[in-house]
């Protein structure tokens, strides 16, 4: 057995400090190691004693996108007013189930590496965010799908369509991993906020545009109402229509076959500041609840 | 002199919370029984401690012990009073904690050394000599769930004595493991020591104690019942009476009963 080395710093050089982690997301940045291996940890177990490993990522989506192509355009034939329905579809798919994916299993994270939170000294807001990377992995390659897919069918390049794309992305993994933060150290204290998530994400699918187009409900009876902005107001919404003015634009030829909120850049914008703010609040209601994670898990 | 860790009038209370479900807690209120309660795990305790000191924490069952050691650890934060202590802390609050069941004992090590605060490059080069430690041979590459509880707490803590620390909390680390495993701990308990760092060893076994450390601290209760010399302290347990029998024994082996 090799000794220890004796390089450890002088105690003297050291301040005395609370022993507590500084916790908070710059901590976990500033540990990148430490998330990294949260992260590897997190994708190891998800395909823990499967055959097809990582082939799960592509499996899923594909099959995902399959059945609603078959409901929604082959059975309801919901599809024929809409050009490139797949695209439109697609983009959709990817954006609700980043969302998805990343408030799932950041609203679970606290709760189930509870053995870590009870006895480890780390920072505790790593595991919601290790959620989110472990999402943001799983969508990667699907972007890179649609990309490839819409490159073979004929992609116009426009600045717009390109910053959208960059704006859907951030504004969905920021809002997600305010959601994530808040919700992980919620569902500490009632576990009928995992209930409460698992809900939400089931209707996501039906409450943005995605197999139905934006002008599906600028015609519907609360289009141009209040209600029209409450719908809006939904980050996801926004998001999957950001996503869409990218590569379903891209891909249509003729611009008035694709309608768009107006404003819809500014109003990604906004939802972006209002989902900083929101990951600011989040982080410090985690703070406070974080106190009691040892005695309530 | 350097003070190591510095405790103030540190308060730790529970809450105890007797229904879970709306219903249950509407129900308890209708017949007028209490919904929730709370006890102070630790009142009001001061104490200082100086770098290279090695102090025995003992006391019944339910008394503070492992409250305290996970307030020093940082897991938990003290309701009123302060905390502080200084440079890098390792140990175990329990064996085999924060190891995750599917995964490896190799890729634990890794995992469980980062959260420890060790670098890639650092847990690189101790590796081996972790592994040589834990002596948990073959299994190295199977799922930590398969093994026993006395393979996992020597992984554990094969891992915390290989963290270049200031402080070292030992919180019945050996009370699983057998006779060769508890004698190479205590040899290398016993170097943290030498080495100058700051010991803080929670155990029941007056020998380990009397072998081990220099000061004892008594919790009675959540409050220090006593704080001073190592004979003294045990004689106020009253643990020296008893334990007569089986004293040379426990000496040899630094048992935690």
């Amino acid at each position: 057995m090799t000794t220890l080395e004796s390089a450890r710093p002088d105690p003297e050089e050291w301040e005395l400090a609370s022993p507590a982690p500084k916790g908070g997301l710059a901590e976990v940045f500033r540990r990148r190691y430490l998330l990294k291996l949260v992260v590897k940890r997190q994708l190891a177990q998800q395909y823990s004693a499967s055959v097809l490993g990582f082939i799960w990522s592509y499996i899923q989506p594909l099959i995902r996108f399959l059945v609603y192509y078959f409901a929604v355009a082959m059975v309801l034939k919901a599809h024929v007013d809409t050009p490139h329905f797949a695209i439109h579809l697609f983009c959709g798919l990817i954006m609700v189930h980043f969302f998805n994916q990343t408030i799932g299993a950041g609203t679970r994270s606290i709760w189930s590496n509870r053995r870590l939170v009870k006895k480890m000294a780390l920072p505790r807001e790593v595991f919601p965010v290790a959620s989110v990377m472990v999402a943001a992995f799983h969508t990667l390659p699907q972007v890179i799908i649609l990309a490839i897919a819409t490159g073979i069918i004929g992609f116009a390049v426009d600045l717009t369509g390109i910053l959208a794309g960059v704006l859907a992305l951030t504004l969905i993994t920021v809002f997600g991993a305010a959601c994530a933060l808040f919700f992980s150290a919620a569902n500490v204290f009632f576990r009928d906020f995992q209930n409460l998530i698992g809900t939400i994400t089931g209707f996501m699918h039906f409450m943005v545009p995605m197999i139905y187009s934006y002008d599906r409900i600028a015609d519907s009876a609360i289009g141009g109402t209040v209600w029209e902005e409450v719908y809006l107001a939904n980050p996801v919404a926004t998001g999957v229509l950001l996503l869409q003015r990218c590569f379903w634009s891209g891909v249509v030829d003729d611009p008035s076959a694709t309608l768009y909120p107006d404003h819809l850049m500014l109003r990604g914008v906004i939802m972006l500041a209002v989902s900083l703010v929101l990951l600011v609040l989040a982080q410090l209601t985690f703070r406070r609840l974080e106190t009691k994670f040892p005695e309530r898990l | 002199m350097t003070e190591s860790i510095v405790v103030e009038n540190v308060t730790k209370s529970f809450t105890m919370r007797y229904h879970r479900t709306l219903k249950q807690m509407a129900v308890a209120r209708v017949r007028g029984h209490e919904i929730s309660n709370s006890f102070k795990a630790l009142d009001d305790i001061s104490f200082t401690v100086q770098q290279g000191e090695a102090i025995g924490l003992m006391g019944l069952n339910g008394s503070g012990k492992s409250t305290l050691l996970k307030l020093i650890n940082g897991v938990m934060r003290p309701d009123e009073g302060s905390v502080l202590t200084r440079g890098r802390i390792a140990g175990l609050i329990a064996t085999g904690a924060g190891f995750h069941p599917q995964l490896t004992g190799r890729e634990n090590i890794y995992l469980n050394a980062a959260i420890l605060g060790m670098s890639e490059a650092e847990t690189r080069r101790k590796y081996d000599s972790i592994v040589d430690f834990a002596d948990v041979g073959r299994f190295l590459d199977t799922p930590v769930a398969a093994y026993s509880s006395g393979m996992s707490s020597r992984l554990g803590f094969a891992i915390a004595i290989h963290v270049e620390s200031h402080i070292f909390l030992a919180d019945e680390v050996l009370a699983v493991g057998d006779r060769p495993f508890k004698r190479k701990c205590m040899a290398r308990m016993q170097e943290i020591r030498d080495e100058g760092r700051t010991l803080f060893y929670v155990s029941h076994a007056p020998g380990s104690v009397r072998k081990m450390c220099d000061r004892v601290i008594v919790l009675e209760q959540g409050r220090v019942g006593f704080d001073g010399g190592v004979d003294e302290g045990i004689k106020f347990l009253k643990y020296d009476a008893g334990a007569e029998d089986d004293e040379p024994n426990d000496d040899d082996l630094g048992a935690d009963i």
